[in-house]
């Protein structure tokens, strides 16, 4: 037979270089097959911001009173970006949920036997991850726009708020990708939804850490989460008075640095992981 | 001239503080199909691991079409395709999407990764459904893809790792079917089991495994072989009689007969196979015994295994 022999045959650092880039814009585009393949799953998870933002902004939201001017007072531009972020927060279990599938149906073991750049299942992972994050906020901000929430930022601020967004979003894969790669099952990824709700929900995405219990509120002001949601909050002009721990004061370096720090822990945790499957 | 292309000496392989394989050797020569077979958790999977790059071995030496798995690793993976326990194929895409992603990730051009996805769904009798989602197909259909998905180098060396396990008969029958048409091709193939008929049917030779070492490796007659004489079984229809049929195989046998009452059948091991027939079935006749039943059977692959692992068990 005649297909015996790859295309690949020197290797140079160029040429390595190229069939990895390669092989992560295969893997990508095995995603964005899926979202073709499967618009009603796609739909769904689109749907799921549109519930939470309407349950918070009109639910629990016409009983909040953030500002101190009343209830439900201008809750919408203190909400809104907090749903973006909480949105990146709970991201990385879509990542660990989707690892942990490829784990267990022999994906990433397929892969690992191929002679291809075995990174690929990942960053490729993430790239897509990203992609994905990106469009989930548009239709985030579409909403938002919809029910009434302005910018009053520059045009480069606000998008400045948004690259911010995707920056946790970015350095959370990480956090997924490790996870995914730890747990047994893809039902185990699934119970990571419990970590993910106290990690977007203990920070000032929906409810200022003053009004929390004192021991709760420090955790939630150097929560990751609540640095990006006040820096975008900022950023968008929509700000509320915050409190004068660090993360608060300087909340747009808090925002950068944080997930700098998460990614520093996070992805030589992973790749160790990946790794250790050899092992 | 034969040349090996699986070889391994003294493999072992820890984990934490059991040992999953323990000087364990195994070769395969070009071309030919090569069983592993044991019960669950013998380091079935471990070796296969091991062989396909996908874990280090602790101690020994392993190679693959020439090249050593821990030396050569990628030299290894051009010329090895792998079916694990479960088919790693994306269920939400086509079957040809998935040959066509899993030829770009071999890095093939996309017109020869389209073109070679073509010919293995007509190999392996997906050419009608390529388009459908792999989500609706049968077993068989994912497990025959999944072949596919390894087939796409033409690798020199095919690892199957339990390519039929929980699949019901006829797609058993679509697998067994698709691994021999391999065979014939020149494919060397190296699959785990622990279904004897399976192994009985596809491979040459059978390596069996327990507890992470070599028990014994043999063709598969080889095997039955080893398990001693052909058994001569003589069925009653009356249970009373049981005693004179017993007198009758004792007269012929070459080992202890074994007395099944339930089933009132006497049956022993014999020495000359159809002579104890023929010489049987007539005195038989002679007293007058009414036979239900009378003949020669092999030992089963089955017999052989349980006996084979259980002399192991005993040393």
């Amino acid at each position: 037979m005649t297909t015996t022999n790859p295309t690949m045959t020197r290797e140079t650092l160029g040429s390595r270089l190229k069939w990895t880039i390669h092989d992560y814009r295969a893997i990508v585009g095995q995603e964005f097959a899926h979202i073709f393949r499967q618009p009603a799953n796609f739909a769904w998870q689109l749907g799921f911001p549109i519930v939470m933002v309407l349950l918070f902004v009109y639910v629990f939201g016409s009983a909040m009173d953030v500002t101190g001017a009343g209830a439900g007072v201008d809750y919408v531009s203190f909400a809104m970006p907090g749903m973006f972020a909480m949105t990146m927060a709970f991201g990385f279990t879509n990542t660990a949920w989707a690892v942990a599938e490829m784990k267990e149906k022999g994906f990433i073991d397929r892969v690992r036997s191929m002679p291809m750049a075995s990174s690929a299942v990942v960053v490729g992972r993430n790239i897509a991850d990203t992609i994905h994050a990106a469009v989930d906020l548009s239709i985030l901000a579409l909403i938002a726009l919809v029910i009434g929430w302005r910018s009053d930022g520059s045009l480069l601020e606000t998008l400045a708020a948004f690259g911010l967004l995707l920056w946790l979003r970015f350095a959370l894969i990480w956090v997924g990708v490790w996870l995914g790669l730890l747990v047994k099952n893809v039902e185990q990824a699934g119970n990571l939804f419990a970590v993910a709700f106290p990690f977007a929900m203990v920070s000032s995405v929906f409810t200022p850490p003053d009004l929390m219990p004192n021991w709760l509120g420090t955790i939630a002001v150097w929560n990751p989460v609540s640095a990006t949601a006040t820096a975008i909050r900022d950023l968008y002009g929509n700000p509320l008075p915050v409190g004068d721990a660090w993360p608060e004061t300087h909340a747009i370096a808090a925002a950068l640095i944080g997930p700098i720090v998460i990614t520093v822990i996070f992805l030589p945790l992973a790749v160790r992981r990946f790794r250790g499957l050899g092992r | 001239m034969p040349t090996t292309t699986v070889e391994a000496r003294n493999l072992g392989k820890r984990y934490k503080d059991t040992s999953a394989l323990e000087n364990f050797d195994l070769s395969a020569e070009a071309g030919t199909v090569l069983g592993l077979l044991g019960p669950n958790g013998a380091g079935k999977t471990t070796t296969v691991r091991i062989l396909t790059t996908l874990l280090s071995l602790d101690t020994g030496s392993a190679s693959v079409a020439g090249f050593d798995v821990a030396r050569d690793a990628r030299q290894v993976r051009r010329r090895i395709g792998l079916t694990g326990q479960n088919p790693a194929v994306d269920d939400l895409l086509s079957a040809r999407q998935n040959l066509v992603l899993f030829g770009r990730l071999f890095r093939l051009t996309k017109a020869r990764a389209r073109e070679r996805a073509a010919r293995l769904l007509e190999q392996f009798g997906l050419a009608e459904t390529a388009d459908r989602q792999v989500k609706k197909f049968s077993g068989g259909m994912k497990r025959r893809l999944d072949l596919a998905a390894g087939m796409i180098l033409a690798p020199q060396v095919l690892f199957l790792d339990e390519p039929t396990t929980g699949l019901d008969p006829a797609g058993r029958r679509e697998v067994w079917d698709a691994v021999s048409g391999l065979a014939a091709d020149g494919t060397t193939v190296v699959l785990t089991t622990h279904y004897l008929d399976e192994a009985d049917r596809l491979c040459d030779r059978i390596a069996v495994i327990d507890h992470g070492r070599n028990v014994v490796e043999d063709t598969p007659a080889g095997l039955k072989r080893r398990m001693g004489h052909d058994r001569l079984e003589l069925v009653v229809a009356d249970h009373a009689e049981l005693a004179a049929a017993r007198g009758l195989i004792e007269a012929v046998a070459s080992g202890e007969p074994a007395v099944d009452e339930a089933a009132g059948s006497v049956s022993a091991p014999v020495a000359e196979p159809v002579d104890a027939l023929t010489a049987t079935a007539t005195a038989a006749r002679e007293k007058r015994l009414e036979v239900a039943d009378i003949g020669l059977r092999r030992p089963t692959l089955d017999e052989a295994f349980l006996e084979l692992i259980g002399q192991e068990d005993r040393k």
